[in-house]
């Protein structure tokens, strides 16, 4: 099947599928469609749509390769603003379009837009799914831990305690640590960046792209209109070097406004150490994303303010089969095994006889 | 406890009947293998040359504790020397593996009825389980019956003395005892089922070789014993020349599909969640790998809608199969792929509602659900097959209409034809149409405008297929409402109603590419009887009695549902009254008074039960105000008439 994608050949015409064309050099342009982005002005999104848009060009492949998925939400906007192949679906299914689509098509390069509501919530059964299958699609999680295109009601990320109009007195539900979610779901690549830090973002696309299986990228999105400042703690010019843990692989982990500190662990307990105080790089958990074991990346995912540093970077990322392969692959098995199906014999089944 | 029948010298001194129509019932516990039993006869049938037609009876437990009413599994098989289109009202053979078993079919054995027990099993015990407080072998009241007590277990016991299995395996084989004499009372060859066997267990021979020894035994039982003193012929039928096999609703769902995937040359992608009575039709395709079919066994019954959704959108043929409770799940993607136009079959195997409702219980009452059960105007066609194997060209259809027209088609089954099978002329691969689905290509874009996803067909309606991967065809499709022709999102008021009508149009227009609906009968009478989907058999029979009778009456069937035929109106305009039987409390015949200002006679029935001829029967005289013919039932048994036998 992944050399005859849409199968053809059968009794009908087949539309080209763009293989064996050659990738013209495309720049961000390419990637922009003509419809006019509908996002409140200073949304977090913007930046987001210009990284992808970026990032697309380089990935060597040519344009009507790409499918852009979506739910429903502000985030889920997106597909109408990239000019590739695009389907706004409905809300919370995009990673179960999505892994029809490629399962059935692996030749394509699909990627999902999501929010934290669309995916967390509405489409938490979706996104869990996908992952433990590990599809070959990326998902991009737009989190801004607030429900905006609905007006702002606490989202499934919100923090305890979030007044807004659904929840005046605060609210109650414990929120969802979207890394640990898709660690815990099994998930071979998983990522985090922010929305102001474009050329980390970019970094981190270009390594999503470049995974086999399903990314999950949670971006931090600021909505200004229903959430604003919910990320200052580590976008602030301020207070980020010292509020910002980049992860990379083989390094220690260190952090601070001068690389002053950094993380040990002390049994399973992460603790931080100041160099001050006598510790160095050399005290501290080296990084390993390739780490078959997720127990570092959820440890990882757990590094929550104010006590610890908030991990930016590839959390996971793991070498395994994507589903499509596996599933066409046996598909493959079979048709070596019998021949391809043969209608007659089909319609025959086992025993027949004959009225003359 | 029993009086056996006195033996009787071989072969030589019974008769031999030739019967026209017979109705065997086997009946046990679900872990006695009835299923199993009942198509081993019908298939054997089958090959033989009988028409057929089969109900399997199973509950919902896997394993109810045994020997309870709850835990009695039964297959009914009708086979006949001529044209039958139900597995028939009431048996003329009840074979009772239990006193549960007994208990619970006893009431619809015909008079006069054979009825085969296995004493073995009419402990003390058994019988409190089954709740008798008296044996009914023992206290007379099977008096109206043919009672053949036979000691199965005991019998297959000492057939197997010499077999390696162990006790509870030997008393697994004394359903193919049962078999044995049925083969012999009914003059069948044992060659199929003996291949079967060999093959079935070809890598436990231990186990083939005592089901083999004691399916020889039960005919041997028959031709020494002389338990019974008839033995009966069922002739082949004179069906239409041509190559037969035997085939089930769901099987002929799967080859359908199958076969529209080759003609239409697109792959076929089904996203299926387990449901009853749909799964098998996950376990058959997922089983046919090698016609490059792939199945996706989702997390959910939306995302299995919305998976295929997915797979259309990149060019294959996307399924969903489901029964109600999952439509009612799949609604909202349905609803997508009516707005953005793509190719979807939603098979729904209707089940006994409402909720959970009946899960093995058959019922037509989504009928309404899948029309109407979504948000906003959501038209979609709508295809019902009439019996087992007509899944096979109302499959294909529904695959041919959404292709044509992108549009979500939905095909109502139900659990009757799901899991009933009948004799099937198989079709030659070349007398099934090409599908060509119309794509877009390069050649699509307009110099100016680009791509233009919502240019209609002008006779379809049908916006073209644009697959992801075609050069030049980047385009972006949604559940928001669509600007006509450029697909850009859109709040025009004016185009939302012209896109609405266009949808609705688009569905209309199908009806000019179906056939016509046919009159089974004069053109013009008293009463039209007319039915949908699985209840065809049982009008047709009533429908031919009342007939012959010299009623008038005749008959239409309704294999397309949404839009319906296209001469609807003038056929029902031809007949004073309309009676419209359905397995619901009248849906269609609401849809029809709604349309015609007619007044339609509905006959709902939900049971969870299919219609029985005779009461079809009666209804249709009861509507035309006659009264009914003396001897009008079916009651007395046509193989019990001649001798009848108590066991005291």
């Amino acid at each position: 099947m992944s050399t005859d994608p849409i199968g053809g050949g059968m009794g009908s015409p087949v539309p080209s599928n763009g293989d064996g064309l050659e990738v013209p050099k495309y720049n961000l342009k390419d990637f922009s469609s003509d419809q006019e982005v509908r996002w409140c002005p200073g949304c977090g999104d913007y930046a987001i749509l210009k990284a992808v848009q970026g990032v697309f060009p380089d990935l060597g492949l040519r344009k009507e390769k790409f499918v852009v998925i979506s739910g429903i939400g502000c985030s889920s906007r997106f597909p109408y603003y990239m000019n590739t192949f695009g389907f706004h679906t409905i809300h919370g299914r995009a990673p179960a379009l999505a892994t029809g689509l490629k399962t059935s098509r692996p030749d394509l390069e699909v990627w999902v837009a999501t929010g934290d509501g669309d995916s967390m919530s509405i489409g938490g059964n979706h996104l869990i799914h996908v992952l433990r299958r590990n599809v070959g699609v990326k998902i991009l999680m737009f989190n801004n831990r607030i429900y905006g295109l609905t007006k702002g009601q606490y989202s499934p990320t919100s923090e305890v305690g979030k007044r807004t109009k659904s929840t005046p007195m605060g609210s109650l539900d414990n929120p969802f640590n979207p890394l640990a979610l898709a660690l815990g779901a099994g998930a071979t690549f998983v990522a985090r960046t922010v929305d102001i830090l474009v050329p980390h973002m970019k970094e981190v696309l270009h390594r999503a792209a470049q995974h086999k299986g399903t990314a999950f990228i949670e971006i931090y999105q600021n909505c200004n209109i229903f959430n604003d400042h919910a990320f200052t703690y580590i976008t602030d010019k301020e207070n980020r070097q010292a509020n910002v843990l980049y992860l990379e692989h083989g390094k220690p982990l260190v952090f601070g406004d001068d690389q002053d500190r950094g993380i040990r662990l002390n049994g399973l307990e992460p603790e931080v150490i100041r160099f001050e105080d006598g510790y160095g790089p050399e005290d501290c958990v080296v990084w390993d994303e390739k780490a078959q074991s997720p127990t570092l990346a959820f440890l990882a995912s757990q590094l929550l303010p104010p006590h610890f540093p908030t991990p930016l970077g590839v959390i996971r990322s793991i070498d395994a089969p994507p589903y499509e392969e596996l599933v066409n692959q046996q598909v493959e098995a079979q048709i070596e095994r019998l021949g391809r199906g043969d209608l007659g014999e089909l319609l025959a089944g086992g025993e027949t006889w004959e009225v003359g | 406890m029993t009086t056996h029948a006195p033996p009787q010298p071989p072969t030589a001194e019974r008769s031999q009947e030739t019967l026209e129509d017979v109705v065997i019932r086997f009946a046990g516990d679900s872990g006695d293998g009835m299923q199993l039993t009942g198509s081993q006869f019908s298939n054997t049938s089958a090959l033989i040359g009988n028409d057929l037609s089969t109900l399997p009876d199973f509950p919902a437990e896997i394993r109810a504790p045994a020997g309870t009413l709850p835990g009695v599994s039964a297959f009914q098989v009708r086979i006949a020397s001529h044209d039958i289109h139900t597995p028939g009202d009431a048996p003329d053979v009840l074979v009772a593996m239990n006193p549960a078993a007994l208990k619970k079919n006893l009431r619809d054995l015909k008079p006069s009825g054979i009825l085969i027990v296995n004493t073995d099993e009419f402990s003390k015990r058994n019988l409190n389980k089954a709740g008798y407080d008296a044996n009914p072998l023992e206290d007379g009241s099977l008096g109206a019956f043919r009672v053949f007590p036979v000691e199965l277990t005991t019998i297959t016991r000492r057939t197997l003395e010499d077999s390696p299995l162990d006790t509870k395996s030997k008393d697994r084989c004394k359903n193919f005892l049962a078999l044995g004499m049925c083969y012999w009372m009914f003059s069948r060859p044992m060659d199929s089922t003996i291949e079967w066997l060999s093959q079935k267990f070809g890598k436990r021979p231990e186990i083939a070789e005592a089901n083999i020894a004691v399916l020889k035994a039960g005919w041997n039982y028959c031709d020494i014993t002389g338990a019974f003193q008839s033995r009966y012929e069922v002739e082949p039928a004179k069906l239409e020349p041509g190559t037969y096999r035997s085939i089930m609703g769901n099987q002929a769902l799967a080859a359908g599909l199958i076969a529209a995937s080759y003609k239409s040359g697109r792959p076929l992608f089904l996203g299926a969640y387990p449901i009853t009575p749909a799964s098998d039709l996950l376990h058959e395709l997922a089983s046919k790998k090698e016609y490059g079919v792939t199945t996706f066994q989702a997390e959910d019954e939306i995302a299995a809608c919305c998976a295929a959704i997915g797979a259309s959108f990149g060019g294959a043929l996307g399924v969903t199969a489901s029964s109600g409770p999952g439509i009612a799940l799949k609604a909202e993607a349905m609803n997508l792929a009516v707005m953005v136009e793509l190719p979807l079959v939603v098979c729904n195997v209707q089940r006994a509602g409402p909720s959970t409702g009946m899960p093995t219980k058959t019922e037509q009452s989504d009928l309404l659900q899948v029309l109407f059960g979504r948000n906003g105007e959501s038209p979609v066609p709508v295809v019902a097959p009439a019996s087992p194997k007509d899944c096979f060209q109302m499959a294909f259809e529904a695959v041919r209409i959404s292709l044509k027209y992108m549009v979500p088609v939905v095909l109502l089954s139900d659990g009757y034809i799901a899991n009933g099978a009948e004799p099937w002329k198989i079709p030659p691969v070349d007398s099934l149409p090409d599908i060509s689905p119309r794509f877009a290509t390069g050649d699509s874009v307009d110099e100016d405008e680009g791509f233009l996803p919502y240019v209609r067909d002008e006779v379809t309606l049908a916006r073209p297929w644009a697959v992801p991967g075609t050069p030049g065809l980047e385009h972006r499709i949604g559940g928001l409402e669509k600007a006509d022709r450029t697909g850009n999102v859109s709040y025009d008021p004016d185009n939302h109603q012209r896109m609405t009508d266009l949808r609705a149009e688009k569905v209309e227009r199908v009806a000019l590419d179906i056939p016509e609906l046919e009159i089974e009968g004069d053109p013009t009478g008293d009463l039209l009887v007319l039915g949908w989907g699985s209840t065809e058999g049982a009008i047709i029979g009533a429908v031919q009695r009342a007939q012959k009778a010299g009623l008038s009456v005749s008959r239409a069937h309704l294999r397309y549902l949404n839009p319906f035929p296209r001469n609807i109106d003038a056929v029902l305009a031809s007949f004073d009254k309309v009676l419209v039987p359905e397995m619901n409390m009248g849906q269609l015949a609401m849809l029809l008074r709604a349309r015609t200002l007619k007044n339609i006679v509905s006959f709902p029935k939900v049971q969870g039960l299919p219609f029985m001829r005779q009461e079809l029967f009666e209804k249709i005289y009861e509507v035309l105000g006659e009264p009914l013919p003396e001897e009008s039932g079916e009651a007395v048994s046509s193989i019990g008439g001649k001798e009848s036998r108590d066991v005291h």
